[in-house]
């Protein structure tokens, strides 16, 4: 049975959608339910998927943006008859998933809201993903619960802004870093 | 590998303190003459044993990912030189080998053998450097000499493959831009037996030496279960006993026709990971001799370089390729938009996962022995920090 069959199989309702590129098969699972199924797929006898690779982190601004360029023809009804529908999520996280026993691969992806940016942590599951989320937190500002140390990892603390979002300016917004030492801290 | 009743003459005395709870805090680095490029340490120590060693990272973020989405695909090539920096022909290759998974793209059977053959030098070269600087760290400085004569070798040969040394911006998307210098039998032949002898070398000065047993046997052990949990990947993973090489697991390439075996190791302490690694460096010698014989079957015009489109704009789609890079999965996971740049990149350094770990595999060992562990680990701040 292929791959895609036996991981709708394994989640069940909780596979929001299945695709496919280059080889590569992504599954994506609601942001509630993530922690079980990724449990379910660790667990499962035809699965096994045991091995965290990485978790990775999406902004997707620019992609709606880009689609909003596009349909300049439908833009020039005066904006306010729309019906405002609700935003798609910005942010995505993808989990990248790789049994030993028969080295396929897997992703999974949540999709994360701008105004619920709260997201569960692996890390009960996979201590592996204990910096990656560190990360995610640091470069794009989401929260991850129940992460044992939750705090920046590559930038410093104090660091204002999330670097890897899309609204954030290649050339950085002026920031230095200032040490500011324990003696001078004292006076 | 040695079995451990060699080691250690004086077993539970030296590692179990009573706890006194006067503990010191240790700041090493992130510019220490210890600390293998900018790695900084938190430790709490009693006395000289370590309570707690926390990483600091970030010290050499450059921010090689956001650089990535304001450039073109060609133009990211030298930016993943600079991750890796002792083997970065593999970064290179493991960068190219993604975008053209994503496009479709075809290498021509030259090309391919062209890149294992760097890509195993560099393995040689990242090896030499890791062993040599285990060697140092423990106070043996001869052995590092010896090793990077043959490394200065090395890079002759890529400097006459296409110019350059350390950063060799090797390959291009689509294949190879050049072919190998035309007396690369010669020089092969020559460095061949140098590598030999210098590991040889090595062996005898370190694998059986009284000094570098007791300081390396049986220090910081990891269990081949907490390896993977913490997600190791490469030498150390195979140190702790795991038969695990993307070479022979997911063959890319023609990795799956070369005969060559996969050392591992019992107890993932130092020895084991420094063993895994000597042995793999005669596995590599080994697969650029078979890949060599291929490639001067080769006809000399053969292609180097598959049909690729002047400018580099592969379908919308996310993809992630993976890897065996000297340490381990070396991963790039790309998204496209259907433009010239990519949309987002993302590395997957093999150190990152490994270096994460770190205060669980020093907790309780002696401040001496968390130098010997990092440098053991291999860990390379350009590609941790990104």
């Amino acid at each position: 049975m292929n791959l895609e069959r036996r991981v709708r199989i394994c989640l069940e309702s909780n596979a929001l959608s299945v695709e496919e590129t280059a080889g590569d098969i992504t599954v994506t699972v609601p942001a509630g339910r993530l922690v079980d199924s990724l449990m379910a797929l660790k667990e499962h006898p035809d699965l096994k998927f045991d091995f965290l690779s990485d978790v990775i982190g999406i902004d997707n601004l620019d992609l709606f943006r880009k689609k909003k360029g596009k349909g300049k023809a439908a833009e020039e009804e005066p904006p306010e008859k729309k019906v405002k529908a609700p935003p798609p999520p910005r942010f995505e996280i993808v989990y990248l998933l790789l049994s030993l026993e028969s080295s396929e691969r897997l992703r999974v992806k949540i999709q994360v809201p701008e105004n619920d940016m709260t997201v569960d942590s692996v890390t009960s599951i996979w201590r592996a993903a204990s910096w990656p989320e560190r990360e995610i937190y640091d470069l794009f500002g989401i929260n991850f619960l129940g992460h044992p140390d939750l705090k920046r990892l590559l930038m410093w603390d104090g660091f204002k802004g999330h670097p890897l979002r899309k609204d954030y300016p290649l050339e950085g917004k002026g920031e230095t870093r200032r040490l500011v030492y324990e003696q001078e801290k004292i006076r | 590998m040695t079995a451990e009743s060699q080691c250690r003459i004086y077993p539970e005395a030296i590692n179990e303190p009573e706890p006194s709870g006067d503990y010191v805090h240790i700041n090493i680095g992130p510019s220490h003459p210890a600390m293998h490029g900018t790695l900084r340490i938190i430790t709490t120590t009693d006395g000289e044993s370590v309570i707690n060693a926390e990483p600091e990272i970030g010290y050499l973020h450059r921010g090689v990912e956001k650089l990535g989405e304001n450039l073109n695909y060609t133009q990211f090539i030298p930016l993943t030189d600079r991750l890796n920096y002792c083997s970065a022909a593999a970064n290179n290759v493991a960068y190219e080998m993604t975008v053209e998974k994503l496009m479709g793209l075809e290498v021509p059977e030259k090309a391919q053998l062209i890149r294992i053959i760097l890509m195993e030098l560099a393995r040689i070269a990242d090896h030499q450097v890791c062993v040599g600087i285990l060697g140092v760290d423990l106070g043996a400085f001869t052995p590092f000499l010896y090793l990077f004569i043959q490394r200065e070798e090395i890079y002759e040969i890529f400097e006459k493959t296409n110019g350059t040394r350390l950063t060799n911006t090797f390959g291009r998307i689509g294949g190879v831009d050049t072919d190998l210098p035309e007396d690369f039998g010669p020089m092969w032949n020559k460095l061949r037996d140098g590598i030999r002898k210098a590991n040889d070398e090595t062996d005898r000065l370190l694998t059986h030496n009284r000094i570098f047993m007791d300081r390396a046997i049986g220090v910081t052990p990891f269990s081949a279960e907490d390896a993977l949990n913490w997600g190791f990947t490469g030498p150390c993973l195979r140190a702790c006993g795991v038969k695990r090489d993307l070479r022979r697991d997911e063959p890319y390439y023609m990795y799956d026709s070369f005969q060559f075996k996969i050392p591992t190791g019992e107890n993932g302490d130092v020895f084991d990971r420094y063993m895994v690694r000597m042995i793999e460096m005669e596995e590599s010698v080994k697969i650029i001799d078979q890949a060599y014989e291929m490639y001067r079957q080769m006809p000399e015009d053969a292609p180097l370089m598959a049909r690729v489109p002047k400018i580099i704009k592969p379908p919308a789609g996310e993809v992630y390729h993976a890897i065996e890079s000297p340490n381990g999965e070396l991963g790039f996971f790309i998204k496209s938009d259907g433009t010239s740049n990519p949309y987002r990149i993302k590395i997957r350094p093999p150190c990152y996962m490994i270096y994460q770990a770190f205060p669980e595999l020093v907790q309780g060992e002696m401040i001496a022995d968390l130098i010997a562990c990092l440098s053991s680990l291999n860990i390379i701040a350009g590609e941790l920090d990104r």
